[in-house]
């Protein structure tokens, strides 16, 4: 039977450090939507999406309201649209006009963001990839709520630099189209390498095509709970009960995000697909990865140490979470954005957290640069060069990577760029002044990694 | 059997738990167990109570308890036991 303090334990997660599922994410494929004519195309777009969803923010609404957990978002992820449009679009109009037709259905159903704006070229581009590409800008200039994601990568194929080169070029582009909003259009804009085909997580989610028709994936988070636990029992202690303790938390967060994909799945007639164990924060105080590390030892996120602490912080949540869920997936993991986690924020202002202390990081925790707010003035070659570090990271370490970085538009250093709600606001921060234009020049891609001789 | 917990807070006063179960039994909402503590003049109360033949929605039960709390100064929550459960049992 369970007893008052476990229960008065997991409503003060709830209640007092932001435990919440953070998304209930519905990925659907559109493979059976394409179509010669982009009208009939967006048609059966609309249609499927609208059909199959159309109960998803209620069920989420009724399940956080149950079990007294909220759930914050409710999310839709689709097949990459370059595949699904390669039939009709002859154009980047063409493919805007199915982002236009995604925004709709998303607004339809009342949830915030939907994935899948995305191509998948870790070897080569089709003539539809690279027209979804180029039409990116134009997409999330017109688009509120859609997400946009290229995979330019992966350890089993390389690294497109051509795709990668081109991707330097949109992500400038985007910052200039959206630049009247602080350059939100490159927020929703993400770079990846080893991108996994199920992750709930925006903005790198889309429904890859090796899933089912629908599938119901799940994205925990918790830092607040991690950080509370290791402030109240965890200070001075040796790392043998600091990882346990973060390894039993996990497994308590990992639940909650089970059992409310199981109701999901449930309620809405569609399978399970898997739990994404992240450590997801939010600009709300207490709701901090950073925080974490600094309650591990550090002065601040960046100092010498910060690599090991959330190597360590990573691997305790990936063992607690394996063990209290069945179908693990998605990115699963620490993740550190800049601009979305107060306690990065101030590490910037500090001085503490540089971009390349961020790369170091990102070769040990679940995403990458996320989040990153660079000077407006930051050339494409750079951004491309930063997007290839990520990628070969990603490729050489069987991992995923991922780069969002927004070049805001007529910002520079020591400036500040609001994007408001979950994606929160990020000081710009300073670029190596180096360049690495010959190297993003130069065509073709790098060949896949050696999977033996390992050093 | 529906399994349901509820959870009332708040500043110690007399006659809290005779209001929660009056209106439990009014709604035919048979209470299994109960446990309290009262630490610096705080109350924490926790019911397991069975639900199956209780008429109304869910949603309507936490309106009505969380009104019935209100009255009294107190927060009384309603959950499904399950997130309990899953949280704290292997």
């Amino acid at each position: 039977m369970i007893n008052i303090s476990e229960v008065l334990e997991t409503n003060r997660m709830i209640l007092e450090e932001n435990l919440d599922v953070r998304t209930i994410t519905m990925g659907i494929s559109l493979l059976d939507c394409a179509d010669s004519s982009v009208k009939k195309t967006c048609d059966k777009i609309y249609a499927k999406i609208t059909r199959l969803a159309k109960d998803l923010v209620k069920t989420g609404d009724d399940i956080g309201r149950e079990f007294g957990v909220p759930v914050v978002n409710k999310r839709v992820s689709i097949t990459p649209a370059a595949i699904v449009g390669s039939s009709c679009c002859k154009k980047p109009a063409d493919f805007v006009k199915i982002a236009k037709t995604l925004d709709r259905a998303a607004k339809k159903l009342g949830i915030n963001f939907i994935g899948g704006y995305s191509a998948i070229v870790s070897k080569g581009m089709t003539p539809a990839d690279e027209l979804l590409i180029r039409s990116i800008p134009a997409a999330m200039a017109a688009t509120e709520r859609v997400c946009s994601s290229v995979n330019v990568g992966s350890t089993k194929t390389g690294i497109d630099m051509d795709a990668v080169r081109l991707m330097g070029e949109i992500v400038k582009e985007t910052a200039e189209k959206t630049k009247s909003r602080g350059s939100i259009g490159c927020a929703k804009l993400v770079v990846l390498c080893n991108a996994p085909d199920d992750n709930p997580f925006m903005a790198g989610a889309f429904h890859g095509v090796s899933e089912a028709d629908a599938v119901i994936n799940v994205g925990v988070s918790g830092p607040g709970v991690v950080n509370h636990v290791l402030r109240h029992t965890c200070r001075g202690v040796g790392f043998e009960t600091l990882c346990e303790t973060i390894k039993k938390t996990a497994f308590k967060i990992t639940r909650v995000g089970q059992l409310v994909a199981q109701e999901a799945s449930k309620r809405l007639g569609v399978p399970f697909g898997i739990i994404d164990l992240s450590l997801a924060p939010t600009p709300a105080i207490g709701d901090s990865v950073a925080d974490i590390l600094k309650e591990i030892g550090l002065e601040e996120p960046g100092a010498p140490g910060t690599t090991a602490a959330l190597a360590l912080l990573n691997d305790q949540v990936k063992k607690g979470g394996v063990m209290a869920s069945s179908y693990v997936g998605g990115l699963s993991g620490a993740f550190i954005p800049v601009s979305e986690d107060q306690g990065m924020i101030d590490a910037v202002n500090a001085g503490a957290l540089t971009i390349e202390k961020l790369e170091a990081m990102t070769c040990v925790c679940s995403v990458g640069l996320d989040m990153i707010a660079v000077p407006g003035s930051t050339s494409a070659a750079t951004i491309s060069g930063i997007i290839a570090d990520e990628a070969a990271i990603g490729m050489v370490n069987q991992k995923t990577t991922a780069v969002r970085i927004i070049p805001v538009a007529g910002k520079k250093v020591g400036d500040s760029v609001e994007f408001g709600g979950l994606l929160g606001h990020a000081p710009v921060m300073r670029v190596s002044k180096f360049s690495c234009e010959k190297m993003i020049a130069r065509k073709g891609r790098i060949p896949a990694p050696i999977h033996s001789f390992k050093n | 059997m529906k399994k349901i917990i509820i959870t009332v807070i708040g500043k110690d006063a007399v006659g809290i738990l005779a209001k929660t179960c009056t209106y439990l039994a009014k709604e035919h909402i048979n209470i299994l167990d109960i446990s309290q503590t009262v630490t610096g003049g705080f109350f924490n109360m926790m019911m397991i109570v069975d639900a199956a033949k209780y008429k109304k929605t869910f949603d309507k039960l936490g309106a009505e308890l969380a009104r019935l709390g209100t009255g009294m100064g107190m927060k009384i929550r309603c959950q499904k036991s399950e997130i309990f459960e899953k949280m704290h049992r292997v």
